[in-house]
């Protein structure tokens, strides 16, 4: 399956591309905010961002897998990630945007969308500018956490969407499976 | 300048392979003793294109494997050698060796080559041997009088795209006897206007010598498809020309079919067509958001917008509708594998066997075609092996000694049935019975009807052949063959005359890509019940509905009690009405089960496309996928029978 970047996701991408060009090691990634951190991704990973729209439910699912939605035809299911990551929840709002992301897990690509506070920029990362997450405790979040990396002032928070959403693709497949009945009301 | 030809192996293995299954095709249609010279020509044909492909492309085993197997087909061809029943089983197992060459250099595997090699000695043996086996025919035939043809070839304008030179035709037509040529150039058009690329002439000759009509063929041999060609026997004195006894009307005909299918399709990938299907959703759901638009406009120019958009409606309709043929293929593309298979079992379980096919045009979907073969392979076995006897027992019976398999698809309302029957011996009622106690599968006391019997060969773990053979009965039962077909959305029926046959009837929706369905609202969200399941819609009483021991829900439908789904519950949504008469109940069934679905409301019936719910998320207990309604929102579709499953999973609970 092919899908066309919708122009948001061309424009930030057409900027930079001569810097990536003369640095080798150096990645783009697109960064978003969530409660007040700042987190980055891969933009090749990034199939488009679009703004947030009412979704429709699906029945047993895991709580922050809020629905699916129509993209261009796929039918598309999107994660709350301030609830996959167990943060605060919030309201939605108008600047509330949804990035659709493909996430490669045990050899098959699945189209993801990911709700998330608001998108900022796309900036290069390089290689070594990579510090690994310091060890939080056995149940945080780090598992996810591909490192950090300072940009100016911020910290940026590199995460690997394969083992944060691969995981409900993979665990989605096994047979006798138990989940929570999706009981939130969509905002 | 390098080419890189890769680019065309694709090409190359999809246009063998199916060249392939119409060689065995022919082979499967020659008769052993008096051969149709068209088949052999067919088949020739097949082995000669594979040869140059992977000539070209550098398969050099392929090409040396079809290099001798053409030799051989060339002596068949010439008649100096005649068609046996080994000479046919050769050429059969060629195919298979061929197909098995493509695969694994498609694949870049290694070849079997021993097994090659094997057969490749076989068919080198088998032309050393013609001299010796029977008596060579004279290249020329002594029994040709004298005699002249009257050839009519018009070459189409495309003649000398497709490598073929009309001059070198008629040098070789010269060389055969005495030839008077006259140029046909009524259709040359003016020097400015020509096309020097085009060919524009037909020629109308004469022909005079000792010439049989085969060698005048085989002139013209690489042009067939691309010409009109009329060859007409006269006699040597010039009197009105004979008619050529049978051979030209099949062959003619043959002509036509082949030069159709040549010009009147074109190759194209699955996936194109997916991607235009999605395309086409996509305006079917902009269309009907600007028909809401479009109503809610006032002003001038209102009445003309409307008016487009009915236009436009009809169009997206029209287009949709074909887009959805071109995904419709005959079901001969399933089909065709039997006659082959049906040879070789028979051969292996010393069965006669006919095997008749009707109605292998009828189309349906691509998706639904590729997984239709597998079923159908097993009941085709099925009858085979279990149902036609041996022939000594079928004579005892008074049968014929060659037992009859009939395949018959047809459209029935909008399904599609393919019915499987043979005339062995039908189901035996108290061998199945028996094996059924012995496998534990029913009670030893119980009793069945007729109908429930044969219900019990669908069971998982039954098998009633006494020995299991490597045909059927490999563990793998009917219970798969049902189960696949519901997954399809079809049913399985059987009907058996004890000593007569048996008949097993598939019967699927024509079509996995669109359904006809029924929009329910519960709370906020819509539903689609496929109408198929749908037995009728109703407003229950209060005082209709029972509780079985403070659980479930039930109310009596038709004489029976059957249990209410609450959606709401299942789903975990907040539905709009709680109270069961103050909603609707829709009676639905799944997998022979029946139950009310309580929704707070039906909304209408509207043919929906299919999207799948698993290729980004995952597979969801009661749900078959999803669909993209007129607002651009996504609705569930639901699996009746996974519903009911899981009521009777939380009531037990």
């Amino acid at each position: 399956m092919t899908v066309a970047n919708p122009d948001a996701t061309a424009a930030l991408r057409a900027g930079p591309t001569e810097a990536r060009a003369a640095e080798v090691r150096s990645h783009q990634m697109l960064s978003f905010v969530l409660g007040g951190e700042t987190y980055g991704v891969d933009i090749l990973r990034v199939q488009e961002i679009r703004g947030w729209s009412a979704v429709t439910k699906i029945p047993q699912a895991p709580a922050h897998v809020l629905g699916v939605l129509n993209l261009r035809g796929s039918i598309v299911p999107i994660v709350d990630l301030r609830m996959r990551l167990s943060l605060e929840r919030v309201e939605y709002t108008a600047v509330t945007v949804i990035i659709v992301l493909s996430v490669h897990s045990g050899g098959v690509r699945r189209d993801f969308g990911v709700v998330v506070d608001g998108v900022s920029d796309v900036v290069d990362v390089n290689d070594d500018a990579v510090r690994p997450a310091p060890e939080l405790g056995a149940r945080a979040i780090t598992d996810y956490i591909r490192g950090l990396v300072p940009v100016g002032e911020r910290m940026l928070v590199l995460l690997d969407i394969d083992r944060l959403l691969g995981a409900d693709a993979a665990h989605l497949d096994e047979p006798g499976r138990e989940r929570a009945h999706g009981t939130h009301a969509a905002p | 300048m390098s080419l890189d030809l890769s680019q065309f192996h694709q090409a190359f293995f999809a246009e063998s392979v199916e060249a392939l299954d119409s060689m065995e095709a022919a082979l499967l249609k020659l008769d052993v003793g008096s051969p149709d010279p068209e088949l052999i020509n067919t088949v020739f044909r097949v082995a000669h294109s594979i040869k140059g492909g992977s000539a070209t492309f550098g398969f050099n085993e392929i090409a040396s494997f079809t290099h001798s197997l053409e030799t051989l087909l060339e002596e068949l061809r010439a008649q100096r050698m005649p068609v046996s029943a080994a000479i046919s089983d050769l050429l059969l197992k060629s195919v298979d060796v061929m197909r098995e060459m493509l695969r694994a250099v498609h694949a870049r595997q290694p070849l079997d080559a021993q097994r090659v090699a094997d057969l490749q000695l076989d068919i080198e043996l088998a032309i050393a041997q013609k001299s010796t086996a029977m008596p060579a025919k004279p290249n020329e035939p002594a029994a040709v009088d004298s005699c002249s043809w009257q050839i009519r070839f018009r070459p189409y304008a495309q003649f000398f795209a497709r490598g073929n030179d009309p001059l070198r035709m008629l040098r070789e037509l010269a060389s055969l006897g005495t030839l008077e040529v006259h140029a046909d150039v009524a259709l040359l058009p003016a020097l400015t206007e020509l096309d020097p690329q085009a060919c524009h002439m037909g020629w109308a000759m004469r022909l005079t010598g000792r010439i049989g009509e085969e060698a005048l063929r085989e002139v013209f041999d690489w042009a067939t498809g691309d010409c009109d060609l009329a060859i007409e026997r006269v006699s040597a004195s010039g009197e009105s020309p004979e008619p050529v006894p049978g051979m030209s009307g099949p062959r003619s005909e043959a002509q036509a079919a082949a030069a159709a299918s040549e010009s009147g399709s074109i190759r194209v990938g699955v996936e194109k067509i997916d991607e235009l299907m999605n395309t086409v959703g996509e305006l079917v759901i902009t269309q009907s958001m600007l028909r809401q638009l479009g109503r809610s406009i006032e002003g001038a120019a209102a009445d003309r917008l409307r008016f487009g958009l009915a236009q436009l409606e009809r169009n997206v309709r029209e287009l949709q509708e074909s887009v959805m043929r071109v995904r419709m293929l005959p079901i001969s593309f399933v089909f065709n594998r039997f006659p082959r298979m049906v040879r070789d079992l028979a051969q292996r379980l010393d069965k006669q066997i006919e095997l008749k096919m009707s109605g292998e045009q009828t189309e349906l979907d691509k998706t639904v075609l590729e997984k239709i073969g597998d079923p159908l392979v097993h009941l085709v076995r099925n009858s085979i092996d279990h149902g036609i006897e041996k022939p000594a027992p079928r004579v005892a019976a008074g049968k014929p000694p060659a037992g009859t398999v009939q395949m018959h698809a047809c459209h029935r309302g909008g399904n599609i049935a393919v019915e499987v029957s043979d005339d062995g011996s039908g189901l035996d009622r108290e061998r199945i019975l028996a094996k059924a106690r012995e496998r534990g599968l029913i009670g030893v006391g119980d009793t069945f009807s007729d109908e429930q019997v044969t219900q019990l060969i669908f069971l998982p773990g039954f098998s009633t052949a006494a020995q299991t053979t490597d045909v059927s009965g490999r563990g793998v039962g009917l219970d798969v063959v049902q189960r696949n077909i519901k997954e399809l959305g079809g049913k399985i029926e059987v009907q058996t005359e004890p000593g007569r046959g048996s008949r097993f009837t598939i019967t699927l929706p024509l079509t996995l890509a669109i359904v006809d369905g029924q929009s329910v609202a519960v709370g906020r969200e819509t539903y689609i019940v496929p109408l198929t399941s749908i037995i009728e819609s109703l407003q229950l009483k209060a005082e209709n509905v029972n509780r079985l021991s403070g659980r479930g829900e039930v109310f009596a439908f038709r004489g029976s009690y059957l249990p209410v789904i609450r959606l709401h519950e299942l789903f975990g949504i907040e539905p709009r009405v709680r109270k069961l008469h103050e909603g609707l109940v829709v009676v639905v069934e799944g997998d022979g089960r029946r139950a009310g679905l309580f929704v707070d409301d039906l909304l209408g019936q509207q043919q929906v496309v299919i999207k799948s719910l698993e290729t980004n998320y995952g597979r969801v207990e009661g749900v078959s996928g999803a669909t993209i309604l007129g607002d651009g929102s996504v609705a569930l579709i639901l699996d009746l029978a996974g519903l009911i499953r899981l009521t009777a999973l939380r009531a037990a609970a």
